[in-house]
């Protein structure tokens, strides 16, 4: 076995060192009945090469979206990520270190993280953040908790256009934390109103921008409204490359800002792992979930880097700890940061750019197909269209023509039927002419 | 000790100063086009004011992350004996299959007909899982260890109230990791402690005494965090089903057992399966990890969704709640696939003979350790141990060096410390968990450089432990300063017009 060095010889040896009889010796602790005589049925092990050609007849069972007109997001997006990235997390000493408990032999991990935090709370025009949740979906179900920690009220008010998998993420964990959730109707139109849902039970209203439809708003007035009636605004962004050209959450008012940081640096990978981020301001810091990493001092005087504010954690504060997170998304946070690294200030805002026009072109052209009709006033790289039929007949048949058209919104709102014709479309800097040419004729020949 | 030298580096040690002190206005480290001239839909919420990023060239970040990285201790670089932390070796071939296209580049929701191949591997990975634990259900989207429990939890919480009963207390050993408890809180449940006996393993007498209709669960770490077995295992399950409760199992240390127990037939109706540990996906620093559940006949059906279906055109996911007794979704799409690949690959390559080698070759490990150290270090509990070895800090009585101390002078030797002052039941615990992969003249370096400092501490050499580490790109950090007035991120130095 290629990842076991211990030899038949080694294994005597030791097993004389420890004066054991044989190896069940040692696992004399577990009861006769259960303790299995034989492998369990289960094939034997291969060699690299076997395993090797049985993922690739896998792979090819897939049809990946670099290999054909690709318009999906709905929270998940295909952006290029330079080839630095993926060396640098490969590294040894990136990929295969554990959680910086010794910060004294961590000093990369941690000085990464401490460049993370400032890049996060940076776009999202916020003071601080942390060193990374698990994904957007369980930042944003832990903004909620935290909200209603920090108001001591139990009620969580949902956007109609907030991504309908981080409402049942939420719903999830609000449930069973003994907090009501209160969704507004589903908002394809970018009409819904939330000031006029607040209430004195109302712990915070969590919006997502640019949203599930695709709209992009000021929240500005709904942040003012949120502060009067004592809640908190979680503003989610599901598309942090949009950070780089719309005005920040912070700057509008938000109270904490969530987001899925796929899209700088790590890959669709059929979605995970992924990245959250979660930003909020100074004075809420100790009521925030998951680990921080902090600047000090050490012995000689030298600037280092630690994890602090730990006694908000589940390893010292236990059942009292702000979350039980405890593992995060350290490399997927890495690559971030290496991305955004790359990018700078210019990049960012350049590829944010990028990604406008190529949705402005997509949507320009599309709005020339009869029987389509594209419901945004505004947008940042994905927007919702209505077709003539149901959206998920017209994804299914141009797949089989190997264009991948968009996400039907009844994928993840079958119950609506109202939604059924709708199709989230969304273009990034990948997205070529020729792409949203292949789109345009597929669509045009189907509505022929 | 260390000359002092112009540039702050020491040889091979490069001093880095943070990417936001290297700015200058003009550099990028990419190259993208101008883009097309469009009238912007953005509603008048174009961004104004810079947002602050340092501008860096591509050599300058390469550079840069390198250096970063040599400040970091590594598996691949030597032993990293963290006990319940499993730091084995992480297989390349499965960094190389998370990355092929057509498993890499999909995204979650495309059209379910052109990724077929996704779910045909989510299945075969649930399959392995339920054989190698004897379990019929297995929930895969948990993100992590701690996630999985809240799963676990979840589905506790669903089962009961589909009897129409809402038991308010879940019980947790004190030796338990801290998630445990944590994630009995976020779940909704008020946390009951059990005592552990002198033996190390739970107090059997006193969790039966707390059961009662009050109790929804009992989380039990078998193998515990003492690196025992809990022998009376068959025995606890049966009390917590008779209490009319769920027996929920922390599997992260199922390395120990994998493919010599299942743990099905020790009456578990929960447990999730650190795939970061006992499957070597890498933990990349703090993450990302991989928590799937395994689930009872009586848990199963309130699994979170999606769940995948085979069915006669193929494989399908269902995602939508309707119409089945799931407790819902925990978190967006399907899970962490790029995980599932690694770990599915690991379990391929090592098989179902290579698998039980493997928890037998980490309790040969972790006992030839025990064995070798006994004399000189005092193990916290008598008689063999599972994949970890307890010591507590009675070797040190006297000496004037702690755990930490201890911990400390083991970085000048080279080596990652193992886990300190964990479980709380030991005083001064020192949990070391060597993994299967570390070969016999690994663990005899290790063992000597253990006994040379266990013996060091008792000669009186005090001085070294405190100073310690004196070798590492940094000595003892100011933890309290970093705490007392957090300093979370960068910000530049004032000037005038900022923003």
């Amino acid at each position: 076995m290629r990842y076991l060095p211990l030899t038949a010889e080694d294994r005597r040896h030791m097993l004389g060192a420890i004066g054991a009889r044989g190896i069940d010796d040692l696992f004399r602790d577990v009861p006769p009945s259960v303790l299995l005589a034989k492998p369990v049925d289960l094939p034997l092990h291969k060699g690299e090469l076997e395993v090797e050609r049985a993922f690739a007849a896998l792979a090819a069972k897939n049809v990946a979206a670099g290999s054909v007109p690709f318009f999906c997001g709905a929270g998940a997006y295909r952006h290029h990520v330079p080839a630095a990235v993926d060396h640098l997390i490969q590294r040894s000493e990136f990929l295969t270190s554990y959680t910086p408990y010794q910060p004294e032999i961590s000093q990369g991990t941690l000085q990464a993280l401490f460049e993370f935090q400032t890049q996060v709370a940076l776009i999202a025009g916020m003071d601080v953040a942390n060193a990374s949740m698990y994904d957007g979906s369980t930042a944003a179900a832990e903004a909620v908790a935290m909200a209603s920690r920090i108001t001591r009220r139990r009620k969580a008010v949902l956007s109609g256009a907030l991504h309908p998998h981080y409402v049942d993420t939420i719903g999830t964990l609000a449930g069973a934390l003994g907090i009501a959730v209160e969704r507004g109707p589903w908002d394809p139109g970018g009409i819904e109103n939330l000031a006029s849902r607040l209430g004195p039970d109302v712990a915070c209203v969590v919006v997502q921008n640019p949203n599930f439809f695709g709209y992009v708003r000021d929240h500005a007035a709904l942040a003012e409204a949120c502060r009067k009636a004592g809640a908190l605004l979680v503003v989610v962004v599901n598309e942090v490359v949009s950070l780089g050209l719309l005005r920040s959450p912070g700057t509008m008012g938000a109270d904490i800002v969530v987001a899925e940081g796929q899209s700088i640096g790590n890959a669709l990978n059929f979605g995970g792992p992924y990245l959250g981020l979660f930003a909020t301001r100074d004075k809420y810091l100790r009521q925030m979930p998951g680990r921080l990493c902090g600047e000090t001092v050490d012995a000689d005087g030298k600037r280092g880097f630690v994890l602090t504010l730990s006694t908000r954690e589940q390893h010292i504060r236990r059942e009292k700890a702000t979350s039980n997170i405890c593992t995060n998304s350290g490399l997927c946070a890495l690559a971030f940061t290496i991305h955004m690294a790359l990018l700078g200030e210019a990049g960012f805002r350049r590829l944010a750019e990028l990604n406008h026009a190529a949705a402005v072109r997509l949507a320009d052209k599309l709005s020339g197909v009869k029987g389509i009709k594209i419901q945004n006033d505004a947008f940042f790289n994905e927007f919702t269209v209505r077709l003539a039929r149901p959206a998920a007949e017209v994804v299914e048949t141009l797949a089989a023509k190997r264009v991948i058209a968009g996400v039907p919104v009844s994928r993840l709102v079958p119950e609506e039927r109202t939604l059924e014709d709708f199709l989230l479309v969304a273009a990034t800097e990948t997205t070529t002419e020729a792409d949203m040419d292949a789109l345009v004729a597929g669509l045009k020949e189907m509505s022929a | 000790m260390n000359a002092k030298t112009f540039t702050g580096h020491r040889g091979l040690d490069l001093e880095e100063p943070l990417l936001f002190e290297q700015d200058q206005a003009g550099r990028t480290g990419v190259d993208l086009p101008a883009p097309a001239p469009v009238k912007d839909r953005l509603g008048g919420l174009r961004r104004d004011g810079a947002i602050g990023l340092p501008g860096l060239a591509e050599p300058q970040v390469v550079r840069h992350f390198v250096r970063l990285s040599r400040m970091n201790y590594a598996i691949d670089a030597g032993i990293y004996p963290l006990g319940s932390c499993t730091m084995k070796h992480n297989p390349r071939l499965n960094e190389k299959l998370a990355r092929l296209p057509g498993l890499s580049d999909i995204h979650p929701l495309q059209p379910m007909s052109t990724v077929q191949g996704a779910l045909e591997l989510l299945d075969t990975l649930a399959f392995w899982l339920k054989t190698l634990t004897g379990m019929p259900g297995v929930a895969l989207s948990p993100a992590a260890g701690a996630h999985g429990e809240l799963c676990g939890l979840l589905a506790i919480r669903a089962a009961h109230e589909a009897k129409g009963k809402k038991p308010s207390v879940v019980l947790v050993p004190e030796s338990a990791h801290g998630t445990n408890p944590a994630t009995a809180a976020a779940a909704g449940y008020a946390v009951e402690s059990i005592p552990a006996n002198a033996q190390g393993r739970v107090d059997v007498a006193a969790l039966k005494a707390k059961l009662g209709p009050n109790v929804a669960a009992v989380m039990v770490t078998n193998p515990n965090t003492c690196g025992l077995f809990e022998p009376e295992v068959v025995e606890i399950a049966a009390a917590v089903h008779a209490a009319g409760a769920y027996f929920y199992a922390d599997g992260a240390n199922f390395n120990a057992i994998v493919g010599k127990v299942r743990p099905g037939d020790l009456g578990v109706d929960a447990m999730h399966i650190n795939l970061h540990k006992t499957f070597s996906t890498p933990h990349g620093g703090g993450g990302p990890g991989s928590g799937p559940v395994v689930l009872s006949a009586a848990l199963a059906p309130h699994a979170p969704l999606p769940w995948v279906v085979a069915g006669p055109k193929g494989f399908a996911a269902l995602e939508h709640k309707k119409g089945t007794a799931s407790f819902g979704r925990l978190r967006a799409y399907f899970g962490q696939m790029g995980m599932f690949v690694r770990a599915l690959a690991y379990m391929m390559s090592h098989g179902a003979d290579g698998l039980r080698q493997v928890a037998e070759d980490s309790v040969l490990n972790a006992n030839y350790v025990l064995a070798r150290l006994k004399d000189v270090m005092s193990p916290a509990f008598d008689g063999p141990c599972m994949h970890e070895a307890l010591f507590d800090d009675r070797f040190l009585e006297g000496t004037g060096v702690t755990t930490l101390d201890f911990a400390k002078a083991m970085i000048d030797e080279g080596c990652h410390p193992m886990t300190m002052y964990f479980p709380l039941v030991v005083h001064g615990a020192l949990l070391i968990e060597p993994t299967e992969t570390e070969s016999r003249e690994s663990l005899d370096g290790f063992v000597a450089m253990l006994r040379h400092l266990a013996e060091r501490a008792k000669a009186g050499d005090k001085a070294r432990f405190l100073e310690a580490p004196k070798l590492a790109p940094r000595r003892r950090l100011d933890e309290v300063r970093a705490a007392r007035a957090p300093v979370l991120r960068y910000r530049p130095k004032p000037r005038a017009a900022a923003e």
